[in-house]
């Protein structure tokens, strides 16, 4: 390391010597580097979960674009959207097919615990309008009362869901109802959800009396092949006569929808703010760090000074130091981040694990914010009168 | 190398303090210090000794009167040209100021390394050498903080003389220095002298230097009051 340094600023690596020469001064700004880090991973992670469980929904099915109400800010936010714009859309030449989606929890009470299953009604009979994996089971859901269940859920045995099969199928009681799984198809737990459930429109109606089939929660639809599903979209918001309707493509409605959990809702907001909260104790640890020694060796940076060393060499022995400590502290908090994300996967079944994204953003964002702790730091440097030496 | 004498002090005038606090602590100085000479500035504690050293150093602002540091004016000056005229400076301080993570050869090299990049065995040998002149040859990779005061100081002055400046301002120097050592000090620096031109001036009351000094300058509430060459004719 200290060759690396002396090679790359041309001089004694004296911010490295500086840190290091007191090992126990070093190690505690190292762990407050790597406290920094693992709060930054943390919140990135759950960010990140929640963008995969957010969007984990949009996977089962398969359209180009999507009716929701105005208020409909989620996929399970907001009213319903009548039938009827339906065949208004499908008007539209390059509109080829349409259907109604439906959406509802229900929960399914498990000895010591209830499971809640955000449950998806769609016609069984426009399969093109699922997932692969989903449609080539989905010949079972035309049987009342059938259900797909998601077999990741959390809460749910692993057992019991892989001894779900359509030869020895699985019911369990809904208010009154008996609804019957006969396979599952692969999902997991989410922030508002243990898991999913894909039935009929018909068997969805029954669970939820109060609901009317011509008003699905959402439209999703398909164009033909080689229409471009933005232009559609655009030219649907002037066909279809209800304006304050939100009709995008389907991949914009994952989008927004993310957007809308990450700055909106209140968990997103605070993962947000989380990662601000690490980043601002990452600069204030550098930047005490930093500054403490800076202030530390008045008396020798003003003998440097009265030497004739340039303001950049200052400059650069700091930012040397932040170099330091973010590198250092990093690959602690890396590890220690990494483990502690499995940890947490384990005990909430949340899609929580560490990425090259991650590790690499937080990394560069490690170095670039320690630097500027460091620019910082050197502003004590004025205090370095070397005219208060003799 | 610039002709001519290395400091020409003319009319120096320097205050501290603002408004009512104001007060004068250097009056008309006129001082001429000739190339390779060692003068020694004596005078009581507040006479303005250290105050000619810091102006002289570059490490004040001159504001009234003129300074001629190797062959440029002071007054005025930018901080670019100061910070150059610095690094021919070699400075030496009653607090050694060390870096106590840097070992003693270390601190040296310091002194080279201001002047650009180097050879770092060249720059090993010229430091080592200093070292040794100093009588350190044998606490070269020792850090500050197991040296003896007096070891310490005698770094610091390798570190000042490592670079061969055409100037030293040493403001008591050997008061950590034990009594041989102290002498030993003093003999460098007159070598150093006589051999390349390098001009020293020293604040000191130490009755070895003043013996050997080429001039003593004294102060008294800042007037140069006696100007004396003891071996002079
Ligand atoms: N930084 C300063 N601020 C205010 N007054 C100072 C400062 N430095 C020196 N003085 C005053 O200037 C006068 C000369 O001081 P100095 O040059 O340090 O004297 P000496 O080195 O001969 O003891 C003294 O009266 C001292 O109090
Ligand atoms: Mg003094």
């Amino acid at each position: 390391m200290r060759w690396i340094i002396a090679r790359l600023f041309g001089r004694l690596p004296i911010g490295w010597l500086q840190l290091t020469h007191s090992r126990t001064r070093f190690a505690s700004a190292l762990a407050g580097v790597a406290f920094a880090n693992v709060l930054v991973f943390v919140q990135l992670g759950l960010m990140s979960s929640m963008a995969t469980a957010t969007l984990r929904p949009y996977s089962f099915f398969r359209a180009d674009v999507m009716i929701s109400a105005p208020d409909a800010d989620s996929l399970t936010e907001g009213g319903n959207v009548a039938r009827q714009w339906l065949l208004q859309a499908l008007a539209d030449p390059e509109v080829e097919a349409g259907i109604g989606l439906f959406l509802g929890n229900v929960t399914w009470h498990l000895p010591g615990k209830g499971l809640v299953l955000t449950t998806f009604g769609v016609d069984p009979a426009a399969s093109g309008f699922l997932a692969p994996d989903i449609a080539a089971k989905a010949g079972v859901l035309s049987m009342r009362n059938a259900g797909l269940l998601d077999r990741l859920s959390r809460g749910l045995p692993r057992e019991t869901a892989a001894a779900i099969r359509p030869q020895t199928p699985l019911s369990f009681e809904v208010s009154g109802d008996t609804v019957t799984l006969y396979d599952t198809f692969a999902g997991g737990g989410g922030f508002s959800g243990d898991g999913h459930m894909v039935v009929s429109d018909q068997t969805f109606l029954g669970l939820f009396p109060a609901r009317s089939s011509a008003a699905p929660d959402h439209l999703l639809l398909r164009v033909v092949p080689g229409a471009d599903p933005v232009v559609v979209a655009e030219r649907l918001r002037d066909l279809v006569s209800d304006k304050s309707l939100r009709i995008r493509t389907y991949a914009a409605a994952g989008r927004e929808d993310l957007v809308y959990q990450q700055t909106r809702r209140p968990t997103g907001i605070i993962f947000g703010f989380g990662v601000v909260i690490g980043i601002l104790v990452g600069l204030v640890i550098v930047y005490q760090v930093l500054s403490t020694d800076v202030a530390d060796h008045l008396g020798e940076y003003a003998t440097f000074k009265a030497m004739g060393y340039p303001p950049r060499f200052f400059l650069g022995v700091v930012l040397e130091e932040a170099l330091v400590l973010g590198i250092f502290g990093f690959l602690p908090g890396l590890g220690l981040g990494t483990a502690l994300l499995a940890l947490m996967a384990q005990a909430t079944t949340l899609p929580l694990q560490m990425t090259a994204t991650m590790a690499l953003s937080v990394f560069v964002g490690t170095i670039v914010f320690s630097m500027l702790s460091g620019v910082l730091a050197t502003r004590r440097l004025a205090a370095a009168d070397p005219a208060d030496l003799f | 190398m610039d002709p001519g004498p290395p400091v020409v002090i003319r009319g120096l005038n320097h205050w501290f303090g603002a408004g009512e606090a104001r007060k004068q602590a250097l009056y008309d100085i006129d001082l001429t210090i000739a190339r390779g000479s060692l003068t020694a500035v004596v005078g009581p504690s507040g006479s303005g000794k250290t105050t000619v050293l810091t102006l002289v150093g570059c490490l004040r602002e001159v504001q009234e009167g003129s300074v001629r540091l190797l062959g440029h004016e002071l007054r005025h000056a930018k901080p670019n040209l100061l910070m150059l005229l610095r690094r021919r400076l070699g400075f030496i301080f009653q607090a050694h100021n060390l870096h106590d993570s840097l070992t003693a050869i270390e601190n040296v090299r310091m002194g080279l390394q201001v002047h650009g990049a180097m050879d770092p065995r060249r720059e090993i040998e010229a430091a080592g050498h200093a070292l040794a002149l100093l009588g350190l040859a044998d606490r070269m990779d020792y850090l500050p903080a197991n040296l003896s005061g007096g070891q310490k100081q005698r770094v610091a002055i390798a570190r000042a003389l490592v670079g061969n400046p055409d100037l030293i301002l040493a403001d008591e120097p050997t008061a950590a220095l034990d009594r041989e050592s102290g002498s030993n000090v003093v003999d460098i620096l007159m070598r150093l002298g006589k051999a390349r031109g390098t001009t020293t001036i020293m604040v000191t009351h130490d009755g070895r230097i003043l013996d050997r000094a080429d001039r003593i300058v004294t102060l008294e509430e800042g007037r140069i009051v006696a100007d004396t060459a003891p071996f002079a004719g």
